[in-house]
């Protein structure tokens, strides 16, 4: 009797992962990064178009910031770039750019078309600390709070969603 | 010439040409002047060529590190290398990768909490089959059995 009901038990349960499995699928490409909850790998890289003036972490670790991974070759980039203006100018969260395996004619030239509303922009030309990072692809972007502590993580575009949900919440802690 | 004689020597001159032709054609259609990378030894290059096969390319997930031709990949390959030449293990190397990229990037996650299911699934997914397999089986012998008991009576 029980037996008649298995392949509809079955049915069901692969129903079910299945459905679950299409739920996921849209994020299937991000990877959770290991470095959450661990300190900013320590870095030494010079400003955008300044390749003199080279910073570490204890100059920008201090109060939360969010760290834009940027390349002007990067389109989704722009579509985030509103939104990324949007958040230094309010005023609520330090926002530093990190331009990622970029020419520095291009980005220079793509600061001045979309506007820079970064306090400062780091240049990863090799892309190496990049890696420390664990940085896939472009845009990422890393919340660090006021220790120096990646608390987040967005792979792709930080969208007024992101901001309102993930970021903002995250740093009135 | 007789055909058969034409036809050999055809054969002959073909692959004479093939042959000289083929390290050609297996470096052509690439295009890329990647310098060729120099080993230490001939041990590096095998670790090498074992943990470009394990790791994955995050780029383009599923390929792995050996086979992918993103950016990204070509320089933690370089990576790589330069870890092998630094003297760095196997161990040193691959948890260089998962700390930054985590367990991701290996092709074969390490047998814990929240990969138990990948683990254990296929095994018990198959001993499900092999149980349903064999109650089936062991039914319908048993109904036959009957039917013949049956028949006989």
């Amino acid at each position: 009797m029980i037996g008649r009901f298995v392949p509809v038990i079955l049915f069901l349960a692969l129903g079910v992962l299945l459905a679950v499995g299409l739920k996921i699928a849209d994020h299937k490409t991000e990877i959770p990064s290991p470095l959450i909850g661990k300190p900013l790998p320590p870095f030494e890289l010079p400003v955008l178009g300044q390749p003199d003036n080279v910073l570490t972490n204890d100059d920008l670790v201090g109060t939360p910031f969010l760290l834009n991974v940027w390349a002007s070759w990067c389109p989704t980039c722009r579509i985030e770039h509103p939104f990324i203006e949007e958040l230094a100018e309010s005023g609520a969260l330090r926002v530093v750019g990190f331009n990622y395996k970029d020419e520095l004619d291009d980005a220079q030239a793509w600061l001045a078309r979309f506007g820079d509303p970064y306090e400062i922009t780091l240049q990863d030309y090799s892309g190496r600390y990049a890696i420390d990072l664990g940085v896939y692809a472009a845009p990422e972007s890393f919340l660090v709070d006021a220790n120096g502590t990646i608390i987040f993580k967005q792979i792709g575009a930080v969208t007024p969603e992101v901001i309102r949900n993930e970021i903002l919440p995250r740093i009135r802690k | 010439m007789s055909p058969v004689k034409t036809i050999f020597r055809g054969t002959a001159l073909l692959l004479t040409i093939l042959a000289l032709a083929s390290p050609l054609l297996a470096q052509g259609p690439r295009g890329e002047s990647k310098e060729p990378l120099v080993f230490e030894s001939a041990e590096h290059e095998e670790r090498y060529k074992e943990m470009t096969l394990e790791l994955r390319c995050l780029v383009c997930q599923n390929q792995n590190l050996a086979d992918s031709d993103a950016p990204l990949a070509q320089q933690l390959r370089g990576e790589i290398f330069d870890m092998l030449q630094d003297g760095k293990s196997d161990e040193e190397i691959i948890s260089f990768m998962v700390e930054r990229y985590g367990d991701f990037v290996l092709y074969r996650p390490p047998v814990q909490g929240n990969t138990l299911v990948l683990w254990v699934m296929p095994i018990a997914i198959l001993l499900i089959g092999a149980i349903t397999v064999a109650f089936t089986v062991r039914n319908r012998s048993r109904k036959l059995a009957a039917a013949q008991n049956k028949e006989n009576n």
